[in-house]
């Protein structure tokens, strides 16, 4: 049994690998194909009109704009294996280095909204069930079906105006103060600037979640078992308790595993309205500025970020519940 | 939960001079017929949304200028109006486009045999592997941005959901007598899947195309907003929005709240359509 699982887990590593590598490959042909120049976006302009044609020839050696395309992706996944990913062309830093500090501040803020969202939405979609066809039900579904259609960055800027401009409660950008030392900005400073980006992003993660999980909480509420739980005179919330919860919390968490690649979406748009250091703001800046080791870099880390999201959702699917793990592994 | 009140058989019916299938039809004329105006209205403006008149500038919401007008003049409510028929233009090319994908794709999954499918599953699962909004970043920044960059970002990013809904469907279908018969029949498969099987999943196709236009219209907006879309010059509402930023600390709130709201209303209309239209193909889902 033991054994089986291993197996199944070292599949679906070996899968989700392959699934990465095949990822940067279509990110290397999307940027290659870009017909912004890298030498262009290093120097600039001003730069090109006076740069010697020497220059010239071992910028564009080292940029490898004359080697084939598989070669130079080669050269750009082994260096990525051993860390590597190249030197980015706006902040004149390596790669990695930039990326590791945005991965951090992008991860505060994510899992900050995740698990706000997770289990504020868990609780209403309860709630919204249990209540079925009664005003609070109506209100939570009308509150979630329309925050699934509001343009998450026109919420952002909404949140800004109010609690940054009109009430002045929050700075309007930036997780650091202007003319203060990276270095010496307290927690304080930090989560401030943190609150207002991850308030939006868990207002709208909720309604995914609370609509799933009212699904879920009708469709219990149906079995026969809950039925019969009733006749035995058991109250709606034991019911609850001892039948209703295991039932609809594995599903949920598993879908809220899922919905990372909808997190960090929200995310870049969010971190763009507010200005705050993320992987998403890098991702933007990179890709408006021609910064392509830097875009490529932050496209493979949040592949990899939602892989490791999904997979957990299957491991967790697997090892959690009986009937499904028996299912998977007598395929 | 049992209680009388929600069993539906034990309800007496209420008298309505509509049924619900009338209902549906009718919400649904009156959404499409509105979104229709828009569009219209929004081509109609095309000039109003780029006139400017530097005796007009930032005028809040009035009654001559509903939306208010920009730092240059610019009716508002005209340029909303614009841009939502733009939005609703490219949605309406992206999502045909995907759900097209989607169609053949789906079928050439479910009916090419084993490896075809194998492949065409892990393209999807690749796909939808790469956050949604890198993606769409990714291929208009391959295609330099621009008008043309965002279309062919939004065209090309939509089909995997639905490739995976069609395909699904299409794998039932063939189980079905029908078409094993006409298999037995000796009827080619590219003949059975038209004569046979399309018919069938035409209105799934349908509402998943529509269903489609939501997304692709945030996406639309969001990419513009980000800066890879639409040229500054369009009055696309992500522009408008990533404009109305710069003036937000100035107190110009109506820059912001309308067209936004606008944006959202378009996007539940369009998902309200879809759902009717839902509702009155596949009667399994009415009784939500």
């Amino acid at each position: 049994m033991g054994l089986q699982i291993g197996k199944f887990i070292a599949v679906n590593v070996l899968k989700a690998v392959l699934l990465i590598i095949a990822i940067s490959i279509i990110c290397f042909i999307l940027v290659s194909a870009s017909p912004v120049d890298p030498i262009r976006a290093y120097v600039g302009e001003v730069g090109m009109a006076n740069m010697s044609q020497e220059a010239l020839q071992q910028l564009n050696d080292y940029f490898g704009v004359n080697t084939p395309f598989w070669e130079r992706y080669f050269n750009w996944f082994k260096d990525f294996i051993r860390g590597d990913m190249g030197q980015s062309l706006i902040y004149r830093q390596p790669v990695a280095d930039v990326i590791g500090v945005k991965f951090m501040n992008s991860m505060a803020l994510m899992l900050t909204a995740w698990v706000i969202s997770g289990i504020l939405g868990f609780i209403l979609g309860i709630i919204a069930g249990m209540m079925r066809g009664k005003w609070i039900d109506k209100l939570i579904k009308g509150y979630s079906l329309l925050l699934a259609s509001t343009p998450s960055f026109w919420l952002a800027l909404i949140m800004l105006m109010i609690f940054a401009v009109w009430l002045g409660w929050f700075p309007i950008g930036l997780s650091v103060p202007i003319g203060i030392d990276a270095a010496e900005v307290s927690i304080f400073d930090t989560l401030r600037h943190l609150i207002l980006p991850a308030l939006t992003l868990s207002v709208i993660g909720v309604a995914n979640i609370a609509l799933h999980t009212r699904e879920k909480v009708i469709d219990v509420m149906e079995e026969d078992y809950v039925l019969y739980a009733r006749a035995c005179g058991e109250s709606n919330t034991q019911i609850l308790k001892h039948h209703g919860l295991r039932n609809i919390l594995l599903p949920a968490i598993t879908l809220q595993f899922a919905s990372f690649s909808e997190i960090f979406g929200g995310s870049v748009l969010v971190e763009q309205v507010f200005s705050y250091p993320g992987l998403g703001n890098a991702a933007v800046t990179a890709g408006l500025n021609g910064d392509v080791p830097m875009l490529l870099g932050v496209a493979v880390i949040s592949a990899a970020l939602v892989f490791t999201g999904n997979f957990i959702a299957n491991i967790l699917y697997g090892v959690i519940d009986p009937r499904i793990r028996r299912s998977m592994l007598h395929e | 939960m049992n209680d009388v009140r929600t069993i539906p058989v034990l309800q007496t019916a209420k008298k309505s001079r509509f049924s619900l299938r009338k209902k549906t039809i009718l919400s649904l004329c009156f959404t499409a017929s509105f979104l229709i105006i828009i569009t219209i209205v929004g081509v109609l403006c095309s000039d109003t949304a780029v006139t400017t008149d530097f005796t007009q500038k930032n005028f809040a919401p009035s009654i001559e200028h509903l939306f208010g007008t920009d730092w240059l003049g610019r009716d508002m409510l005209a340029r909303t109006l614009r841009g939502l028929s733009i939005s609703i233009f490219i949605g309406l090319g992206a999502s045909t486009v995907s759900a097209v994908i989607a169609l053949i794709l789906g079928t050439m999954a479910a009916t090419l045999g084993n490896k075809v499918d194998t492949v065409i599953t892990w393209l999807v699962d690749l796909l939808m592997g790469i956050p949604h909004l890198l993606l769409l970043i990714l291929i208009s920044f391959a295609l330099g941005k621009g008008t043309f960059g965002v279309i062919v970002a939004v065209a090309l990013s939509h089909w995997p959901g639905l490739t995976r809904v069609l395909r699904g469907e299409i794998l039932q279908i063939k189980e079905e007598d029908y078409v094993k018969i006409a298999q037995k029949m000796g009827q080619s498969r590219c003949k059975i899947a038209i004569k046979h099987i399309f018919p069938h999943i035409f209105p799934q196709f349908i509402v998943g195309l529509i269903l489609l236009f939501p997304h692709a219209i945030l996406h639309e907006a969001s990419i513009t907003f980000l800066g890879f879309g639409l040229p500054p010059e369009q009055p696309g509402i992500g522009n408008i929005l990533s404009e109305s930023m710069s003036y937000l600390s100035m107190g110009m709130w109506w820059l912001a709240v309308f067209p936004g709201i606008a944006l959202l209303i378009t996007v539940i209309l369009f998902d309200s359509v879809g759902s009717n239209l839902r509702k009155l193909i596949d009667p399994f889902s009415a009784q939500d």
